[in-house]
């Protein structure tokens, strides 16, 4: 049997049931399409959350006090719950080698209240001027905290975008004056707007001088974070080291076992990749079980069709066709279903990821990779469900097969 | 259909021998067929006959390569069948045997010129020669050509079975093998088809053997082999028709 008669054959067979055949193939569209979705879905979540990350500061080394779990991840962690950190550290730190900035932060959250009555609970951070270079902040209007706010203990504050439409909308926010925890500031630069990265949203948050902060708003001389900017990503391992060894000679505690955190960069956006990628595994293995119901489908369509077509089988046999080639014929329709239905369900989740993305509900984006394995696993749900029903065909007796009613 | 209208030598197409089949189902062993033997020569009409339960159905399966005797041999056109396997009786049945049904046995949503090329589909020939051996069998049955391109449900009884006769044909087979041809149709185009089987017998040499329990029907072969109860009980030359 030459190959051209196959999917002749095939062709033919499928046409004639075209309302069975679509609907088969419909199921097949229907797990395809939302593998390719939810693979879009997850990878472009991940790869939105990575340049999220990045926009927060390049080679960077987070200092946060206390321990970080093992299996409790960097995200859960309760940052400022232990004090251990203090200001006298970051003088320790600037004498490590390969050290650039160095940006000492006090973060707490405070009710901002303008004068017009507008208010909103948001993160404040206790800043020097370095976090601007540490944290890659730009002011969009006005400027960011300076040297001589923090000797003078300005009761100045720079906001974040989404707090200054919060509160003060349309309005111009430079020179207004809010209200943090009841004591007044003057309003001197707004943010330029940099996205959520993941659990963190840097735009929801007021810029105090640190001075202020530890003095008048806190009382304490206690740190929450020191974020450290190393010049290269080569020296990443060994700021790391250098830095660990230092602040446990000042607290006076194990190396093996400190008070403190050093987190990298690298360290948190793997940590939020890896649970995007759980995630998007998760929403992948439920497009797939969808998947298998549709090969459930192929196969229960195959098995009608041998069964309805066993005279036809009994048939082609008496006039000379092998086991090979009525095994052949049956595989072929099952596998030329799941393409039509592979092809149809790519394009249908192409489609869907890219409506996502239009309508900014979420970040997709179809890769290659996904579309190969998508059109590998439909051949492979083919062949698999189709085993059956073309074995069951070619193990049928001429004798039995021309007389069955 | 190169060879049909010249034949030289009068060869053996069938020779059966001790020619015995045993069904089992569980421990019940039942005797279709208790030891045949004859010989059926190139361009022979011969007739099997016999009531139902009597091993025709059985012998015709082995004459066909359906199946495979218990004991006996069985030589087709001078090749041992008798021990085949599957695959080897499909050849054999692709390259030797032209089968005709009572059921018919046509695929119903195709035409009747692709119909009559199936079995060319298995033997690998090319679309151009398909087409022209299929013309050319249908010629020989008699079938009009404006029905070639209709669907075999479009057709009268007797047209139906006249394609499968070109069906059974088209790979130009030693044997024509007819089990109940007329079964579902009415005598009169009954009597057209075996017609058809005579005028391929007499005008185009073939070799046919027409299986059936009518006594009408087996006397328009030129001889008849008689079966009972699993035993030939007479094998006769008729001149009769």
């Amino acid at each position: 049997m030459r190959t051209a008669d196959i999917f002749q054959e095939t062709y033919i067979v499928l046409s004639t049931n075209k309302a069975r055949s679509s609907l088969t193939v419909l199921g097949i569209v229907i797990g395809i399409s939302s593998v390719i979705a939810m693979i879009s879905i997850g990878q472009g979540a991940s790869g939105q959350i990575q340049s999220s990350i990045e926009g927060l500061g390049s080679n960077l080394l987070t200092i946060i006090p206390g321990v970080i779990q093992p299996g409790r991840g960097i995200v859960s962690s309760g940052r400022g719950s232990a004090q251990t950190l203090k200001n006298e550290d970051v003088e320790i730190l600037k004498q490590i080698e390969g050290v650039s900035f160095i940006s000492p932060e006090v973060q707490r959250r405070f009710q901002i209240v303008s004068s017009s009555g507008n208010n909103t609970n948001s993160l404040v951070i206790g800043a020097m001027p370095e976090y601007a270079m540490v944290r890659n902040v730009l002011p969009e209007q006005g400027s960011f905290i300076s040297d001589s706010n923090i000797r003078s203990l300005s009761r100045v504050a720079v906001l974040g975008p989404t707090v200054a439409q919060d509160i003060f909308g349309e309005e111009d926010p430079i020179g207004k004056t809010v209200r943090v925890n009841k004591i007044n500031f003057k309003v001197i630069g707004v943010l330029q707007a940099k996205g959520s990265a993941g659990f963190f949203n840097p735009d929801d948050t007021v810029f105090v001088p640190l001075s202020v902060m530890q003095k008048i708003l806190t009382g304490e001389d206690y740190l929450s974070t020191i974020a450290v900017n190393v010049e290269n990503k080569d020296l990443m391992p060994q700021v790391q080291e250098e830095a660990i060894f230092a602040l446990s000679q000042k607290h006076r505690v194990d190396p093996q076992n400190p008070d403190f955190s050093v987190v990298s960069q690298a360290e948190i956006s793997g940590a939020l990749t890896q649970v995007v990628d759980t995630f998007t595994i998760f929403l992948a293995s439920i497009a797939g079980i969808s998947l298998v119901v549709g090969g459930i489908g192929i196969m229960n369509m195959m098995l009608t069709t041998v069964t309805e077509r066993t005279k036809e089988i009994g048939l082609r046999k008496a006039i000379g066709a092998k086991r090979r080639d009525i095994n052949l014929q049956f595989l072929a329709e099952a596998i030329i279903l799941t393409f039509i239905g592979g092809f149809i369900g790519i394009l249908l989740g192409a489609l869907i990821a890219f409506i996502m993305s239009y309508f900014e509900i979420i970040q997709t984006s179809v890769s290659i990779f996904s579309v190969f394995l998508a059109f590998g696993v439909s051949a492979v749900i083919g062949i698999v469900f189709g085993y059956y029903p073309a074995q069951k065909a070619s193990k049928l007796n001429p004798i039995d097969a021309l007389r069955y009613e | 259909m190169k060879g049909i209208f010249s034949l030289v030598v009068i060869k053996c197409v069938i020779e059966v021998k001790d020619v015995a089949k045993t069904y089992k189902t569980g421990d019940v062993e039942f005797q279709a067929l208790k030891g045949a033997s004859f010989k059926i020569e190139d361009g022979e009409f011969v007739a099997i006959m016999g009531p139902s339960g009597s091993g025709k159905s059985t012998l015709m399966h082995i004459l066909g390569c359906l199946d495979i005797p218990t004991s006996g041999t069985y030589f087709l056109d001078g090749k041992d069948v008798s021990m085949l396997n599957d695959d080897e009786l499909a050849d054999i049945r692709k390259d030797k045997i032209g089968f005709v049904f009572q059921a018919f046995n046509l695929l119903p949503r195709a035409t009747v010129i692709r119909n009559v090329m199936l079995p060319l589909v298995y033997s690998g020939a090319k679309k151009e020669e398909r087409l022209r051996r299929a013309e050319k069998v249908l010629e020989a049955v008699g079938l009009e050509e404006e029905h070639y391109y209709h669907l075999s449900n479009q057709l009268s009884g007797g047209q139906i079975q006249r394609v499968a006769i070109a069906r059974a044909l088209v790979n130009n087979p030693s044997l024509i093998l007819a089990d109940e041809p007329t079964g579902n149709l009415d005598s009169k185009t009954g009597d057209i088809v075996l017609h058809t089987f005579k005028k391929l017998n007499k005008e185009h040499k073939r070799t046919v053997v027409l299986i059936t329990h009518e006594q009408d029907i087996a006397n328009y072969a030129d001889r008849i082999i008689h079966l009972k109860d699993g035993n030939i009980i007479s094998d006769s030359k008729h001149h009769k028709k």
